[in-house]
């Protein structure tokens, strides 16, 4: 046992199974509640309360439905693929979680399970993956609807994948690295507005080069975890509930986690790039055990602000059409991300020389 | 321990190109190419190319693979159904030709086959590091660069033109 | 360290299975799965003898390879469509005639 603890790699490991768990726990729960809290938010925004009966003021909503979703039954087509059908749910869920693998939520190395030095490609390697849940899922169901429903996700989420990694581009020339500790290290501190004696956070989206990525990053960050406005695929009503309509009780919610996980990773994602990450104000203060935890505070701070955006989004503005969808994504998104990775390269380079 | 995660995804490997030339279906196939390109990547991390790894994941088992699934949806294609004596006999030599190759293969490297006296020193943060690969891409490989975006761009016009649905002759374009 | 006699072990048995593939089948959509076996199993030699020899120039030609294999697959599958719009099949045995 002793010399098992000596061996570096087995303390490595097993850290790192560690903090995996607790991560995992964390963010089920946090599934749970942001699926109340989207519920909730809706509500008051169409001039209702939300759920409010089950338990204290609703709370206990979403955990009596994962119960009801468990115990429903499942049906399963016929015909369907079963070995495929199967798998694609787990597929919806799993590349978003390894990408939390990667993301620093708190001074490293307590709070970031691994700090892969390619961190970034990590992300948009598993947004890649992301893509085969959806359009396995339609085309194993067997159903004409579930097919057009799966094949059109894909083609909208590997569209929108183009121009969300363009966009990370300009980023990576600020900080000079693809590691996301080191995105989040190039962040610390302040700076003062050129021309002006105002201290701003040093955060990305404070560079002038940067906003307009961030605002492409933000708009494919919508597309790529099929939220309005850009759902048309796998609204109900539009082609009977687009590549999920075979789909029952505990495989379903497998896709509805997966859609939530996805987005809170995106957001994370953003934070991390272009909003400091974890840092924040009165951290020096706090000392060496509480200061790393209220960075971790901060983080989760932002990611909330982050999170209360995507559901305002989504109850605000309408659905947009499937051809003026993709239109978008690659005659406007796609110019501008390249736009930003010229204009952002020229400005580094002058500033530099 | 790299040297058993080598030999779990070399088998991973081997296994999955074996079922992609040995399965019926087409569409299943391709799942396992997929599968063959993730234990790949897998591979290309432990032999420290990062960069090439990750970006494996992503172009290959992210895009080509995607693109591949769409075309075999699209076409709709049944299992593949495969009777007669000349396919049987096709098959035969098929896997003969890939068993000699296999032998000479090994023939080949026999000579050369030494475990090698482990480099002392390892493989620093440089290499595999996307920094290291773009000092060079953009300095000695800067023509081979230009050139495969050329290529990439005469390629994705050549497929959209190719597939393009044809018009009968005579309509008027709107 | 892994050594170099086993990557090249492995890299020479993918491309002999993607061989087989390539002989075997008659699908034209596995056959051109196995050519992309192939052409990692190329991809694996590179890297891991740039590995061996300190360069990371085997890092980026088998960059250069993936992209070129991408341009590829793009065009032979937009091939393969159109040859299944004319003939109705995608076996390759099937195909055997220039005219139409």
């Amino acid at each position: 046992m002793a010399a098992l603890m000596n061996n570096d790699v087995f303390v490595v490991a097993l850290w790192a199974i560690v903090k995996v768990a607790i991560i995992l726990g964390v963010l089920l729960g946090v599934v749970t509640y942001l699926i109340f809290a989207e519920r909730k938010i809706c509500g008051h925004m169409q001039a209702r309360t939300g759920p409010n009966r089950v338990g204290p003021f609703g709370l206990l909503q979403t955990p009596l439905d994962v119960l009801k979703l468990l115990f429903k039954e499942e049906f399963i087509p016929a015909e369907a693929n079963k070995i495929i059908f199967h798998i694609a749910p787990m597929l919806a869920v799993f590349p978003a979680i390894v990408t939390f693998s990667v993301i620093p939520m708190g001074p490293p190395p307590m709070f970031v399970v691994t700090d892969v030095n390619v961190g970034l490609l990590v992300f948009l390697a598993m947004s890649s993956l992301g893509v085969y849940a959806l359009t396995l899922a339609g085309w194993s169901s067997n159903n004409k609807y579930a097919l057009l429903g799966g094949l059109r996700s894909s083609a909208q989420m590997i569209s929108y994948e183009l121009a969300m990694g363009l966009s990370t581009i300009p980023v990576i020339l600020r900080s000079g690295t693809l590691s996301l500790v080191g995105i989040v290290d190039s962040q610390a501190g302040t700076y003062l507005i050129p021309g002006t004696h105002i201290p701003l956070p040093s955060w990305g989206v404070f560079h002038w080069y940067l906003v307009l990525p961030f605002a492409v990053f933000l708009v494919c960050s919508f597309a790529e975890t099929n939220r309005a406005p850009f759902d048309l695929p796998e609204a109900e009503g539009e082609l009977v509930a687009g590549f999920h309509t075979e789909y029952s009780s505990m495989k379903w919610a497998m896709f509805f986690l997966g859609e939530y996980f996805n987005m809170i990773v995106i957001c994370s994602i953003m934070i991390t790039m272009f909003f400091g990450g974890w840092h924040g104000p009165f951290m020096e203060l706090l000392g060496p055990v509480f200061g790393p935890l209220l960075g971790l505070g901060w983080f989760l701070l932002k990611l909330s602000a982050f999170l209360f955006f995507f559901i305002w989004v989504r109850w605000t503005f309408p659905r947009l059409r499937y051809d003026q969808l993709m239109g978008f994504g690659w005659k406007v998104l796609l110019p501008a991300a390249i736009l930003n990775v010229v204009i952002a390269a020229a400005w580094l380079y002058w500033r530099a020389a | 321990m790299v040297p058993v995660l080598f030999l779990g995804f070399g088998a991973l490997l081997v296994a999955t190109a074996l079922m992609v030339v040995l399965h019926r279906n087409p569409v299943t196939s391709a799942l396992f190419l997929v599968l063959a390109f993730c234990s790949l990547a897998g591979i290309y991390l432990l032999l420290h190319a990062e960069f090439i790894g990750l970006v494996q994941i992503i172009v290959y088992a992210g895009a080509i693979m995607v693109l591949f699934l769409f075309v075999i949806m699209y076409l709709n294609l049944p299992h593949d159904v495969e009777h007669g004596t000349h396919i049987a006999v096709r098959r035969g030599i098929g896997w003969m030709v890939g068993a000699l190759m296999l032998l000479f293969a090994t023939l080949l490297m026999r000579r050369g086959w030494a475990p090698g006296p482990e480099n002392a020193a390892m493989i620093g943060q440089e290499h595999g590091n996307a920094a290291a690969i773009g000092r060079e891409l953009y300095s000695r490989f800067l023509f081979p660069f230009e050139v495969t975006s050329m290529l990439l761009l005469v390629a994705m016009v050549g497929a959209i033109v190719m597939t393009k649905a044809r018009r009968p002759a005579g309509e008027e374009r709107p | 360290m892994i050594p170099i006699g086993w990557t090249l072990a492995l890299s020479a048995a993918i491309f002999c299975i993607g061989v087989v593939g390539v002989l075997v089948r008659r699908n034209a959509l596995v056959v051109f799965m196995s050519i992309e076996l192939m052409l990692n199993a190329a991809n694996l030699a590179f890297v891991a003898f740039g590995q061996q020899l300190k360069s990371i120039d085997g890092q980026i030609i088998v960059f250069f390879v993936m992209t070129v294999a991408a341009a590829e697959v793009a065009v032979g599958l937009a091939i393969i469509v159109n040859v299944f719009r004319l003939r109705e099949t995608v076996f390759v045995d099937e195909i055997n005639l220039l005219k139409g």
